[in-house]
């Protein structure tokens, strides 16, 4: 089997990928399985630079990408208003200033995410008790919107109509919450 | 002074119980790292602001209990002499990056040891929980419930798309690093570990060396930890690790049986000579230690050696690190004067052991 990144040596990495949810096989060679941080070493003194110094350049600002030159104008600059770290201080030393800078470079974060966490760019794991309120109902609706697809493909119509009403409740819920907060 | 006790002994309360699997798996950790919605991350934030969360959590933590934690003691990297600075780092207890840090930065550790809270490391909060043995799962438990109850009284900085939101992209999502730590002779003795190590980094697992540089592990100690922390639950996460480590313990017995059915003579002697280098030599380089001491460890758990215990190779692998051996001498000590205090020490100890 040939490596499905540079199709010149021989796979010898095989992974199989869990990306929200999707599983997927991947196939390659070591040297492309480091490149792509497929295989990544160390534990706190990891050096992210190593890994994203070139990865941040690629995904910069650049004309040759098809952004108009309007929005090319823009990027360089970006810079977090709250902390006022700038993308690029970030991209050279690999940490955030502070939690706004997440919503600040959210657009060119999740090939850096992917890159380090196996191709994951979305959290799911534990929600806080307390700020996660809200939170905790939306993942329990998407639960059960999931399951009413499944029930209306199965043509479980009477179980499904259950949970739309459960979904009803919850939603209401959730409005109700969200006028209590504003 | 309340430090002192920290200080004294070299392995703490917890250790000195046997958890499950505890001839293979010395210790299971989890840490989870969460920082403040309203403050910058220490990495940028001003000295103020680190005072802030410092005084907070003075003023919030400072003597509380949490279940078995109890009163937890605030101890500020300040007020430290850099010997017990290195004492704390190899008892685990803070990590080398706090120690670097001066002003505002301290470890809020619980009377058994079992919990340490790290403030102003590169995130505002570090929470670090131990268990003996290879128990996880009640790690996670209980690490997750300390969270909770830190939560009470702060907004973590969170999103719902990015979870947790740590300095680093690396520890974003569940901010959790879970890991075990492994006694592996068997498997470094036939070289297997090497072999398998590839495969273990695949799974987004990382093995490495406890003591010692680079890739050899001092006293066939090796911890084995996740890589990712975003787009898996905590849940999913441990249970990954624990089905490696489980095969790890499978494939470590089994070795130390091949072992023992090929070449047990030739085992049981080279158990006996490092028994003999601990118990006689007057210099000793910690490599060496280290060596003989998993040996002698080895020889606990097959039976060769039955009046010492197993925390032997915890208490020493800890004891004779250059921190330890300078708080002991309370002194500075140059490397050779270091190693003949390393001999005389585990020799000390041991002689202990044949007392009682
Ligand atoms: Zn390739
Ligand atoms: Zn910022």
């Amino acid at each position: 089997m040939e490596c499905q990144e540079c199709h010149q040596r021989p796979a010898t990495v095989h992974l199989t990928q869990v990306v929200n949810g999707q599983k997927s096989e991947i196939h390659v060679c070591e040297k492309c399985a480091k490149e792509n941080g497929y295989m990544n070493y160390g534990e706190e003194n990891f050096t992210l630079n190593d890994l994203l110094s070139g990865l941040f350049h690629s995904e910069g600002p650049s004309p040759l990408k098809g952004n108009t030159p309007h929005s090319y104008a823009q990027k360089p600059k970006l810079k977090c208003e709250n902390c006022n770290l700038t993308y690029e201080e970030f991209a050279r030393v690999g940490k955030f200033g502070c939690a706004e800078c997440y919503k600040t470079f959210d657009d060119r974060l999740d090939p850096i995410l992917r890159r380090v966490h196996s191709g994951n760019t979305r959290h799911d794991g534990k929600l806080p008790k307390r700020e996660g309120g809200n939170l905790h109902l939306k993942r329990e609706i998407e639960e059960h919107k999931t399951n009413l697809r499944q029930l209306i493909e199965q043509e479980e119509f009477e179980e499904a109509a259950k949970v739309r009403d459960k979904i009803r409740s919850l939603e209401d819920q959730l409005s109700k919450g969200e006028d209590g907060d504003g | 002074m309340s430090l002192q006790h920290f200080m004294n002994e070299a392995i703490s309360p917890w250790m000195k119980q046997e958890g499950p699997d505890s001839d293979i798996v010395l210790s299971s950790r989890i840490r989870l790292a969460r920082n403040f919605s309203q403050h910058p991350f220490p990495i940028i934030a001003s000295e103020e602001t680190l005072g802030h969360v410092l005084t907070f959590f003075k003023e919030e933590f400072q003597k509380q209990s949490f279940r078995d934690y109890k009163d937890f003691e605030l101890v500020q990297m300040k007020d430290l002499q850099p010997i017990e600075k290195r004492v704390l780092v190899e008892k685990h207890l803070i990590s080398p990056h706090l120690a670097e840090k001066a002003e505002k930065s301290a470890s809020l550790i619980s009377q058994n040891e079992q919990v340490s809270i790290m403030i102003n490391e590169e995130d505002h909060i570090r929470i670090q929980l131990y268990f003996p043995g290879f128990q996880l799962d009640q790690a996670l438990e209980q690490a997750s419930q300390l969270d909770d109850w830190l939560e009470e009284k702060i907004d973590y900085a969170f999103d719902e798309k990015r979870g947790y939101l740590t300095a680093c992209p690396t520890n974003v999502g569940t901010g959790m690093r879970a890991s075990v730590m492994m006694h592996l002779p068997a498997l470094s003795l036939t070289n297997q570990i090497n072999r398998m190590t590839p495969a273990i980094n695949q799974l987004g697992l990382v093995v490495r060396g406890i003591y010692g540089e680079g890739s050899e592990a001092l006293g066939n100690i090796f911890q084995i930890s996740n890589q990712i922390t975003l787009g898996k639950s905590e849940e999913d996460i441990v249970e990954d690790l624990h089905s490696v480590v489980k095969q790890l313990i499978d494939q470590e017995r089994k070795a130390r049986e091949a072992l023992m059915s090929r070449s047990s003579i030739q085992l049981e002697d080279r158990i006996f000579r490092s028994f003999g280098v601990l118990t006689n030599s007057r210099i000793i380089e910690s490599k060496e230690a280290a060596q003989c001491l998993s040996d002698l460890r080895l020889g606990i758990d097959l039976g060769f050696i039955d009046h010492i215990p197993r925390t032997i190779l915890n208490e020493l692998m800890v004891l004779t690190q250059p921190g330890f051996l300078q708080q002991y001498a309370k002194d500075t000590l140059s490397p050779d004067e270091r190693d003949i205090r390393r001999a005389s020490l585990i020799r000390e100890r041991l002689q202990l052991e044949n007392e009682e």
